[in-house]
């Protein structure tokens, strides 16, 4: 039988009720893949504390961190990769926790944005956004603020972008490189202007 | 407090605290990761299981047959909920489609079952294990097939008819005629709908994440045939709402009934990709607008028809409402049809009605500026009204436009600015400028507010009202310390629980304006306990440096307390006041655009809004409404469109990859300019609303900019580059 990509997105639409279950594999030996218990131990250093974890192993970070570490302040916007809400830092690069499972992460070192700061004492950058107002809804806050964190030691490291005009020579510290380097983080309430003037100021304060 | 006269001097002319710029008191939790959203609360009720949302595969028809079995049988499968188990349930008043779909299926993605397990990973593999055999029925989803069954719907928008339009335009010796069209948009808040529900005997808690704590409270009991007093409301922080988190969705309806059959608390999150078809949109819109002028450009005739498409009972988008009374012109014709659709429910996003209207009026008035050879600033300014249109004996109680017109113009630099488009050139790109008016009327709707003053001399302010971003925690602590004579940091604000007084809620722009009325009134009657409790009787009690003086007596405020707390009660109720004037908010969109002459690609390279909106009651938060309303408006203009399928009727790009929303790189940095305006006829604040204002023609100022660049009018949103390949200027 030759499935088009068509004829299987038509045909996985009318008979199932999510298109992501292929019709050739059974629903009988799905529900015995999972009815095998997929349980893994992993160590992880989060926020400088070592956090031993019992997980399925299809738990992402980002579900480890919300749900059995119950450190909430990491969120969950698509679970897909497309609005960075999830960044988290790790080993010293921002990533998306929903697009990684836990158990990859054993020995990672994850910085979440109850690592850089709290209430009482705040991180730099997260009193920038506050000074200028960048955020507003407040649930993309915590992912621009430590993708923001992570793209000034980007920049510092030299590691170039889209916007940067030469490979070679070392990204600048301008409005259009934190831009560029920011769109991964969608902000739906559209403070972008504020978060690009906190995220200066910040530069510039540790230029 | 019955407000029925305009109002006169009161403690919040001061000033000392509101109207200042000041930062969000919630902003450290915000920027900590230590807010709670709806899926965040772990320690408010323990064993919490996970709910996952099983959408249908089909637009319209009918579920034959579900077999449940497989992923019933699922580890840690605690309870599957559908129509054939979760007993007879009703519709919300402000629901269009069931919450719960089945045997019936009215959309696509509409919710058919739940499923309920001990962990997340589990709930959602079982829910993949749900099998529903459909039987499909033919549905309807395409707007312009249905434009001529589309029906007047007078409850909602009734025609207006004023003059002889027909005559008027044939007269006229400057004639415009064109149509518009604005596509489907979506919310896209960044928090996804998500509730946990739990049941306490007959009594339920539902942590979730809403707009309008009562409306949603009623609408909840209703559907699941509940007295209204068993439901509680528990919203403190919502990530993002834009209209779509105004009612109760299906996280909260299953939420509930997933924990009722399990017998445990249920906590249920929408996934990405099923927001976009399973919860409502903004719909799209047809619009035909036809002007006619003077040869010197005085508007005497005016028709803006539109159409849009909704399910059966929905709601029809009041596009050319704006045109009821923006612009003078003797004779004038406004209307709506509504036809059928059985596309997802259509329903409020951000400025309905005017957001699309203004999108296509300002286009239409941008081309007839060009016909008639003016400039499009002084077109609009030779045709401003003081008064409605239609009925000249209503006056606006503020209309500034000319104001905003001419000092937009000044502050971007619009002299400079080419008339003839095409002509300004930086190496491959071409540039443009373009204008547009904002416009968005200003509602008022009651709201109330409790008030404690304890013996610390802490003021908690509590209310239903709800802060989706907009800054109301901050607006309402302002208003109280304003009003007891306190610094900002002795009050607390309490919000989004329905065991809290009914605010106005947040929708329309009317929410920031009504609920600090609302928290005037509560704390004018708690200034009068304190006064009684003092013994102070006299008219010159004063509220000031946590003092309350009265002759040459200067008592701290909380010794009022010291007696036990005191706790005032009341809300803000608007007369006849709204009938009498025209209420609305003005502003004026300067924009300049870099079009690439190769590619087609825009850039929007500066913005700047000037709004006239009476009191700005925090700056910091106002402007901040604004630029992210300019920003969205940057998406309708260029980006955002929900592709209709229509052959078998859906979104099809239902996630953040498929429908596109503006990032950083697309945004340059922003202004906005509030005049100095204080309406004592909306409310004791003298405030109206910003939140929507933003978003109202700033899309018509880009599409204005990319003609001005290009010499290309698109006509149908959103200007993306494939609509003006073929008509760049030819590559050398």
């Amino acid at each position: 039988m030759t499935i088009s990509r068509r004829t299987f997105l038509i045909v996985g639409a009318v008979t199932a009720a999510s298109v992501a279950l292929p019709p050739f594999i059974s629903a009988q030996a799905s529900a015995a893949n999972a009815a095998r218990p997929n349980k893994a131990t992993v160590k992880i250093w989060i926020n400088g504390e070592q956090r031993d974890l019992d997980l399925d192993t299809r738990t992402t970070l980002l579900d480890a961190l919300r749900e059995s570490l119950q450190l909430t302040g990491t969120k969950k916007g698509c679970d897909h990769g497309q609005c960075g809400a999830c960044t988290v830092i790790a080993n010293g690069r921002r990533i998306n926790s929903c697009l990684t499972l836990a158990v990859m992460h054993e020995g990672s070192k994850i910085t979440t944005i109850e690592g850089l700061g709290t209430p009482q004492k705040l991180h730099p950058m997260q009193a920038a956004f506050i000074k200028h107002d960048g955020y507003q809804c407040g649930y993309c806050t915590p992912g621009q603020i430590c993708s923001a964190v992570a793209v000034l030691g980007e920049i510092r490291d030299g590691i170039p972008s889209h916007a940067s005009p030469s490979l070679t020579e070392p990204p600048k510290l301008i409005a259009s490189e934190i831009q560029e380097r920011m769109s991964g983080n969608i902000c739906r309430c559209g403070a972008y202007s504020n978060i690009i003037e906190a995220i200066s100021e910040v530069a510039e304060a540790s230029a | 407090m019955k407000f029925d006269t305009p109002a006169t001097t009161n403690p919040i002319d001061q000033m000392k605290v509101v109207g200042k710029a000041t930062t969000r008191i919630e902003g450290p939790l915000k920027t900590t990761g230590q807010a709670p959203y709806a899926y965040e609360h772990h320690t408010a009720v323990p064993n919490q299981a996970y709910g996952v949302v099983v959408g249908s595969a089909i637009a319209k028809g009918r579920i034959a047959s579900m077999d449940l079995e497989v992923a019933q049988a699922a580890p840690g499968v605690l309870a599957i909920v559908t129509a054939a188990n979760a007993g007879k349930l009703g519709k919300g008043k402000y629901n269009t489609a069931r919450l719960l779909g089945g045997p019936e299926i009215q959309h696509y993605h509409q919710a058919v079952a739940l499923v309920v397990a001990e962990t997340f990973e589990q709930a959602r593999a079982a829910a993949e294990l749900v099998n529903v055999n459909y039987v499909r029925a033919e549905g309807v989803f395409d707007l312009a097939a249905t434009r001529d069954s589309g029906k007047e719907a007078k409850d909602q928008m009734p025609d207006t008819v004023h003059g002889d339009f027909d005559a008027a335009f044939a007269a006229a010796p400057v004639q415009l005629d064109a149509t518009y069209t604005t596509p489907d948009q979506a919310h896209a808040m960044m928090e996804p709908f998500a509730s946990m529900a739990a049941w306490d005997g007959d009594k339920l808690t539902l942590w979730t994440s809403n707009q309008m704590i009562d409306w949603s409270v009623t609408d909840l009991a209703t559907t699941l045939g509940v007295p209204k007093q068993n439901v509680r409301l528990i919203s403190p922080y919502i990530g993002g709402g834009f209209g779509g988190k105004l009612f109760i969705r299906t996280d909260a309806v299953l939420a509930a009934l997933g924990a009722r059959l399990a017998g445990r608390p249920v906590k249920v999150a929408l996934a990405r990709p099923l927001i976009f078809n399973n919860s409502t949109h903004r719909p799209a819109t047809i619009q035909r607008i036809r002007i006619g002028t003077t040869a010197d450009g005085k508007i005497t005739a005016m028709a803006h028809e539109g159409w849009s498409g909704n399910l059966p009972g929905g709601k029809v988008e009041l596009a050319a409402q704006p045109s009821q009374l923006l612009y003078a012109g003797e004779n004038r014709r406004v209307t709506m049809r509504l036809s059928t659709l059985d596309l997802p429910e259509g329903n409020a996003m951000r400025a309905p009605g005017e957001a699309p209207g203004m999108m296509a009026l300002e286009i239409a008035m941008d081309e007839m500026a060009d016909k008639l050879k003016l400039d499009p600033v002084e077109f609009r300014i030779l045709n401003d009204t003081q008064v409605d249109p239609v009925n000249p004996r209503r006056p606006f109680s503020q209309r500034r436009l000319i104001e905003c017109l001419r000092t937009g113009a000044e502050r971007f630099g619009w002299s400079k600015r080419q008339a003839q488009p095409g002509t300004q050139r930086e190496g491959r790109w071409l540039i443009g400028q373009g204008m547009a008016v904002a416009f968005r009327n200003n509602l008022l709707v009651k709201s109330g507010a409790r008030v404690r003053l304890n013996d610390q001399g802490i003021v908690t302010v509590e209310t239903d009202m709800t802060d989706i971003g907009t800054g109301s925690y901050t607006i309402i602590a302002q208003t109280a310390a304003e009003m007891m004579g306190v610094n900002l940091d002795k009050v607390v604000v309490r919000l989004g629980d329905s065991s809290f007084p009914v605010s106005a809620g947040s929708g329309g722009q009317f929410g920031g304006n009504c609920s600090t009325a609302g928290v005037y009134a509560a704390c004018a009657k708690l200034r009068e306990s304190v006064a009684q409790r003092l013994g102070m009787n006299g008219d010159d009690v004063t509220f000031v440096d946590g003092e309350v003086r009265s002759g040459n007596k200067n008592v701290p405020l909380r010794e009022a307390a010291q007696a036990g707390e005191l706790v005032a009660e009341d809300s803000i109720e608007f007369a006849e006041l709204s009938k009498k004037f025209q209420q609305s908010t003005f502003g004026a969109h300067f924009v300049e655009v870099a079009v690439d002459s190769a590619t087609g690609e825009t850039r929007v390279r500066r913005m700047l809004a000037v709004c006239a909106a009476g009191r700005i009651l925090n700056p910091t938060s106002a402007r901040s409404q604004v630029i992210g309303a300019m920003t969205m408006g940057v998406g309708a203009a260029l980006m955002e469109e929900l592709a209709v399928d229509k052959r078998v009727g859906f979104f099809v790009n239902h996630d953040f990859a498929g429908y596109e929303v503006p990032v950083h790189a697309d945004i340059p940095h922003q202004e906005v300019i509030f005049l100095d305006e204080t309406d004592p006829v909306s409310s004791p604040m003298k405030a109206k609303g910003v939140g929507e204002l933003g978003i109202c023609g700033v899309s018509a100022a880009i599409a204005n900019a990319v003609y001005n660049a290009t010499g290309i009018r698109v006509r149908d949103y959103p200007i993306t580059l494939d609509k003006m390949l073929d008509k760049l200027p030819q590559m050398i």
